[in-house]
């Protein structure tokens, strides 16, 4: 059994090549999620962009969602808008119950 | 040795299921089981057992195989192993899924080929991997170092994989929030080659805490008070991730009611805040003393909590 001890680094601000890489999916389909409001990049122009905060979970989760299930672009803006809809309500909820009841 | 793994159990269908049948069953579950739509330890298992069999069963070469393979063994007769030869004259397409994670032993044994004998011609970066990592919020508060045990496959000179156990000391970086991914240079897939060995990404997620609920880098949580407290208003002491902190309750406070203690959440540029809800609690009443007190409350003061409901 090897022992390493690494560093992590948060990651932080990716491009759009670096997004590509991380998420192993091509720019068409990226930019695609950007037109349908899925990942709001900084940065005017495509060569610009850098995709920072919850954009990068995002882009991920997208990513498994169209590998694991087939849903499209369109499907996915849907599904990540109620899913985080549900997760506040979650939270609300959980004000209600006692932790663990 | 290791164990048999039903496939067919697995997704639900019968040995005999028609392609499009197994096809069926392993959408539904895929759906059903989806990491990312139902949060929960066991989903993810799940879902990886899902498609572990799914990609078995899909394949027809490799369905054929595992067909052949025959039943699990009787109890008692330990693990499993495979037959010598038991793959001859089936060719599988590919060398196996592009999953974040491995598949069990036996996926890995029986299925899992090498698509490049290491060493050969050639020169490519090694893929990146994927995973999570389950961290509580003091370790994302205070930072942290975690043991992370990996498991990936390896192809050896001559084209075969074996599974390569390794463990690696993460340094969580403080003020990590739920959702971010920390990057670890060099500990993804060795390259072909020359080529450069992939970086490891793991998800961070948070485990569920008595106290706090996250959101971003803020916490939530409820705080009791007394019925004296909310109405006297004072200090109360309360937890925060970084000790114990006063807060001033308002005269009157009310149940529902949304106090902030700002920068008190987890560390950043701009730190998170610490929103506690608070909670009146009523004393169970169990002495005659108690009980005085509460009829003298009824007695004296003019409340009915029901006024606005026109009762």
């Amino acid at each position: 059994m090897k022992k390493t001890k690494k560093r992590g680094d948060i990651v932080d601000a990716l491009s759009l090549p670096d997004l590509c890489r991380f998420c192993q999916a091509d720019e068409a389909w990226v930019i695609e999620l950007v037109d349908y409001g899925v990942l709001e990049p900084k940065g005017r122009t495509v060569a610009h962009w850098h995709f920072v905060g919850n954009n990068i979970a995002r882009a991920k989760k997208a990513r498994r969602l169209t590998r694991d299930l087939g849903i499209n672009v369109a499907g996915i803006a849907l599904v990540l808008d109620v899913m985080e809809e549900r997760d506040a309500a979650l939270r609300r909820l959980a004000q209600y119950e006692k932790p663990g009841g | 040795m290791m164990d048999f793994k039903d496939y067919y159990d697995v997704l639900g269908v019968s040995k005999d299921a028609s392609a499009d049948d197994i096809k069926k069953a392993y959408r539904k579950l895929a759906r059903k089981h989806h990491p990312d739509i139902n949060s929960g330890a066991t989903a993810e298992a799940k879902f990886k057992d899902v498609n572990e069999a799914y990609e078995v069963l899909k394949d027809p070469e490799r369905r054929a195989a595992y067909d052949q393979l025959g039943q699990e063994p009787h109890h008692g007769q330990g693990g499993f192993r495979p037959p010598p030869g038991w793959d001859s004259g089936f060719s599988f397409s590919d060398s196996g899924p592009q999953s974040d994670a491995g598949f069990s032993d036996f996926f890995e044994t029986l299925f899992r080929r090498g698509g490049h004998p290491a060493g050969g011609m050639g020169s490519a970066p090694g893929a990146d991997s994927h995973g999570r990592i389950e961290i509580t919020i003091e370790d994302a508060y205070q930072g942290a170092t975690r043991q992370l045990s990996l498991r990936s496959p390896v192809v050896g000179p001559d084209g075969t994989v074996t599974l390569q156990d390794r463990t690696v000391s993460v340094v969580i970086p403080k003020g990590i929030a739920q959702g971010q991914h920390i990057r670890l240079a060099g500990q993804g897939a060795p390259g072909f080659g020359p080529g450069p060995t992939g970086d490891l990404f793991l998800e961070v997620t948070f485990a569920a805490h008595p106290i706090y609920r996250p959101d971003g880098k803020d916490l939530h949580l409820d705080l009791p008070i007394a019925p004296w407290e909310a109405a006297l208003g004072g200090h109360v002491v309360m937890p925060t991730p970084g000790g114990k902190v006063d807060l001033r309750i308002p005269k009157n406070a009310r149940t529902g009611q949304k106090m902030r203690l700002k920068g008190r959440g987890l560390p950043g540029a701009p730190a998170g805040d610490v929103y506690a809800t608070l909670r009146i609690v009523n004393p169970e009443v169990e002495t005659a003393e108690a009980r005085a007190f509460f009829e003298q409350m009824a007695a004296d003061l003019a409340f009915d909590p029901r006024a606005e409901m026109g009762g």
